[in-house]
């Protein structure tokens, strides 16, 4: 009675010795249906999300993405020559076969007025080819072969080996020349690829601060939210649930006060300085700056954030039974011992979970280091904020710039799962 | 003397007394002496105060009074990791991030053993609890009574002299529960450890123990072996809490030695062994085993009345008889199964009648 009870009852099975079920059907098959049955229902439930994601974020960014690496105004303003010059080896100026195309092109331009395009465009690598090209586009009508010595006659920009290399370049309808200036690099008269002038040099120094503040204050959110997230978790339920309420209390107060707030704090006139100077700990010229450098930066980025350490690391604590640091302690190991071999690593999942979630918030973060930051302690972001509002090339310097940013997010999340596996975390 | 050599630790409680809100008393005056090698058990209703007592001793919660000593020595201010007590959790505490293996070597390592030996007493364990080729599975991956068995292994594997067990068979099925209380014990047997276990199954309680402490709000009720436990209840509490019971409630009429004659509140009068009574006069409840009442008894039977048979229940080896007796219509009597049993059948009346030893006289209770 029991033994049959304790026993898997048995399917029957085919001629072949397969498994069925009662109508005949393989096991195999029946159990394969009913799963992809429940996945077609589970894909229909999403199927308003994805399509809302789809419009409203995939597509921009693929959009963005593929924007940053665009170089239509050559090839698309001067299509003759791009065919043209695609013959010439590149040394000394071309034969008079693309200054024709180049005529060609420069007439159609006049006409259509789209030569100031392409005519900024090179510009903005060799300065005075604006008007070189304007110029000759103006008188294009009173001009008359041969054009190679005609163009060089109405300007000696013409006969520039610079400029037509450049143009040679830029034909290429995709141009790595956004993702080299996001890393301080650029091409040379050559062609070649060289760091930027030190002077110009700033991207680099944005995403290595960007990360290691980030870094920092993740760091911060760690020391500071751990014993708050145990305290939640362990503390009677009345003064766990005020606690509650401490920590939850930013998430009512907008993000734009709160970073004020901080200004009133830690600026020079500010609370923390006029305390200390009336405490006579500092004198009073002798003001500290807290606030528009790094310092003001990861202080209140530390605190805005601290809430999406503590939340998944409380939830997490509040799941581990008190019997195990009981356990431990009564196999003989010490409070600390217990809690570092014990407790910590039953935390784990919360506390990688906050980590992902503070890091990626941080690296992204525009409004605070924007408001507190001053010049030492913006973000990657804010640079892209700032290149969003310029000239076409800038905004494509920082559609190239988020692309990176995305892509490093991503390479972060990728390590971070193969350090922890992203299916243990507990977000709350 | 055990196998092992280990000998057990003497417990003794002196006047403790524990509040957790400083209102009330969870536990109230406990005074409890363990023999080194004794298996104790706690045997009480849900919240009598039997968890608090263990995390005492275990060094989990403050004593509020009194002390606790353990081979003599107080332990009041001892901290839990200096006791060296084994401590078997209700839900096992099994910690999930470690392998079998791990677990039981954790005990081993916070004591700086050697890497081998700690290796060798791990397998030792798990051999000791049926368990050698399990080692390297996570607590997740094992059946509740395989993670009771670990947690028995792990409580056990530092060789302590005292190991606490919290209702460590609660969570299992009833066929491993016995398997397990049977396990338990062989291993108490062969390593010669105290064991101060707590359950509030009464047959666990009675199956396992040397002897049993029957608690109830605070307050042992009575502290003895199992058989002593059953045969001589001493009090109504545990009267009713082991075994089945009948209980009649009447008034004293006269107190002679070791007998009482009391008068029951409706009708008729029975003599019964005082144990509990304040004197002629009082009010007691009398405590009958129901397999200690003979149907239809032989004339010289001391005590007798009549009953009204309500319901039969044929159980095989015996038949369970519900019956109305002096106004008590829950009164079970046992009549073993043998040839030639009487004639019994619902509706009759017939009468019933004890020795006078079987009945006892104890405290009064409501009879509600
Ligand atoms: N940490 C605590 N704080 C306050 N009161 C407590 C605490 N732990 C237990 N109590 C109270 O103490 C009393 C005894 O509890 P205890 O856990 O010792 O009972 P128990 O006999 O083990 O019961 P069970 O059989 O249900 O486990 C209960 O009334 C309980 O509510
Ligand atoms: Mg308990």
């Amino acid at each position: 009675m029991t033994q049959a009870t304790m026993d898997q009852p048995a399917a029957p099975e085919n001629g072949d010795g397969e498994l069925t079920t009662a109508d005949g059907t393989p096991l195999a098959v029946s159990l394969r249906r009913s799963h992809a049955q429940a996945r077609r229902r589970a894909f229909f439930l999403v199927l308003p999300l994805l399509a809302f994601l789809l419009i409203t974020f995939l597509a921009p960014i693929a959009t963005m993405m593929t924007r940053s690496v665009q170089n239509y105004e050559v090839a698309d303003y001067l299509p003759h020559t791009t065919e043209a010059i695609d013959g010439w080896d590149g040394t000394g100026i071309p034969d008079e076969a693309v200054f024709a195309a180049m005529a060609e092109d420069v007439r159609i331009g006049a006409e259509n007025r789209t030569i100031g395009r392409v005519a900024a465009r090179i510009n903005r690598e060799i300065p005075g080819v604006r008007s070189q090209m304007m110029g000759t586009a103006r008188h294009i009508d009173e001009m008359t072969p041969p054009w190679k010595e005609a163009f060089i006659a109405e300007d000696e920009g013409w006969a520039n080996p610079e400029f037509w290399r450049l143009v040679k370049r830029e034909t290429r309808t995709l141009t790595p020349i956004y993702y080299l200036l996001s890393f301080d690099f650029e091409y040379d008269s050559h062609g070649s690829i060289v760091e930027r002038p030190e002077e110009y040099q700033v991207y680099r120094l944005m995403f290595v601060r960007t990360a290691w503040m980030s870094l920092l204050i993740t760091t911060l959110c760690i020391v500071l939210g751990y014993p708050v997230a145990y305290m939640l978790a362990n503390l009677p339920l009345r003064y766990s649930n005020l606690l509650m309420i401490l920590v939850l209390l930013p998430f009512w107060t907008s993000l734009l006060v709160r970073t004020s707030a901080w200004i009133v704090l830690l600026q020079q006139q500010g609370v923390v300085n006029d305390t200390l100077v009336w405490l006579g700990i500092i004198a009073d010229d002798g003001r500290m700056r807290m606030i528009y450098n790094q310092i003001g930066t990861i202080v209140a980025m530390t605190h805005i954030l601290l809430p999406f350490m503590i939340l998944p690391l409380y939830s997490v604590m509040k799941t581990i039974p008190k019997s195990y640091m009981r356990a431990a302690r009564s196999m003989g190991a010490s409070p600390l011992r217990g809690f570092v071999s014990v407790y910590m690593p039953l935390t784990v999942p919360g506390l990688a979970a906050g980590v992902l979630l503070v890091f990626i918030l941080a690296i992204g973060y525009y409004i605070t280091p924007a408001l507190v930051g001053g010049d030492t302690g913006i973000f990657i972001s804010n640079m892209i904020a700032r290149s969003m509002q310029g000239s076409t090339a800038e905004l494509k310097l920082a559609l190239a710039l988020s692309t990176i940013l995305l892509v490093a997010v991503l390479i972060f999340y990728w390590l971070f799962n193969k350090l922890v596996g992203v299916d243990r975390l507990k977000f709350g | 003397m055990s196998e092992s050599g280990q000998v057990g630790a003497s417990v003794a409680f002196d006047g403790v007394q524990k509040s957790y809100d400083g209102k009330t008393l969870v536990v109230r005056d406990l005074n409890l002496e363990i023999e080194p090698g004794e298996f104790v058990t706690m045997l009480g209703p849900s919240g009598s105060g039997k968890t608090t007592v263990l995390m005492m001793l275990a060094g989990f919660e403050p004593v509020t009074h009194g002390e606790i000593r353990l081979d003599g020595n107080p332990i009041n201010a001892l901290p839990p990791e200096k006791r060296g007590i084994g401590m078997v959790f209700q839900n096992y505490a099994l910690f999930p991030h470690m392998t079998v293996q791990e677990n039981l070597a954790f005990p081993l390592k916070v004591r700086h053993m050697g890497r081998e030996d700690i290796a060798k007493r791990v397998q030792r364990a798990l051999e000791m609890v049926e368990m050698p080729e399990f080692g390297s599975r996570r607590p997740g991956q094992l059946s509740g009574g395989q993670q009771q068995r670990v947690a028995v292994a792990r409580a056990l594997v530092f060789e302590p002299n005292l190991v606490l067990m919290d209702e460590p068979l609660g969570a299992l099925d009833k066929q491993l529960r016995e398997q397990m209380q049977y396990e338990i014990k062989r291993i108490h047997e062969n390593l010669g450890v105290t064991v101060v276990y707590v359950t509030h199954d009464q047959t666990e309680a009675l199956t396992m123990s040397d002897r049993v402490a029957v608690f109830k709000d605070g307050i042992i009720q009575q502290l003895s072996t199992p058989s002593d436990l059953y045969e001589h209840p001493q009090n109504s509490f545990v009267a009713q809490f082991i075994g089945e019971n009948n209980k009649l409630s009447g008034k004293v009429t006269e107190v002679s030695g070791e007998t009482c004659r009391v008068d029951l509140d409706n009708g008729g009068s029975v003599t019964a062994a005082a144990i509990n009574v304040e004197g002629k006069g009082a009010r007691t409840t009398l405590s009958l085993r129901p397999e200690r009442i003979e149907l239809d008894p032989a004339e010289d039977c001391p005590n007798v009345l009549d009953g009204k048979i309500d319901e039969l229940i044929y159980l095989g080896d015996h038949i369970r008889v519900r019956m109305s007796v002096a106004g008590n219509d829950e009164f079970i009597v046992k009549v073993p199964n043998r040839s030639g049993s009487l004639d019994l059948s619902e509706g009759t009346t017939t009468r019933v009648g004890w020795r006078t030893d079987d009945c006892r006289a104890l405290d009064p209770v409501d009879l509600a």
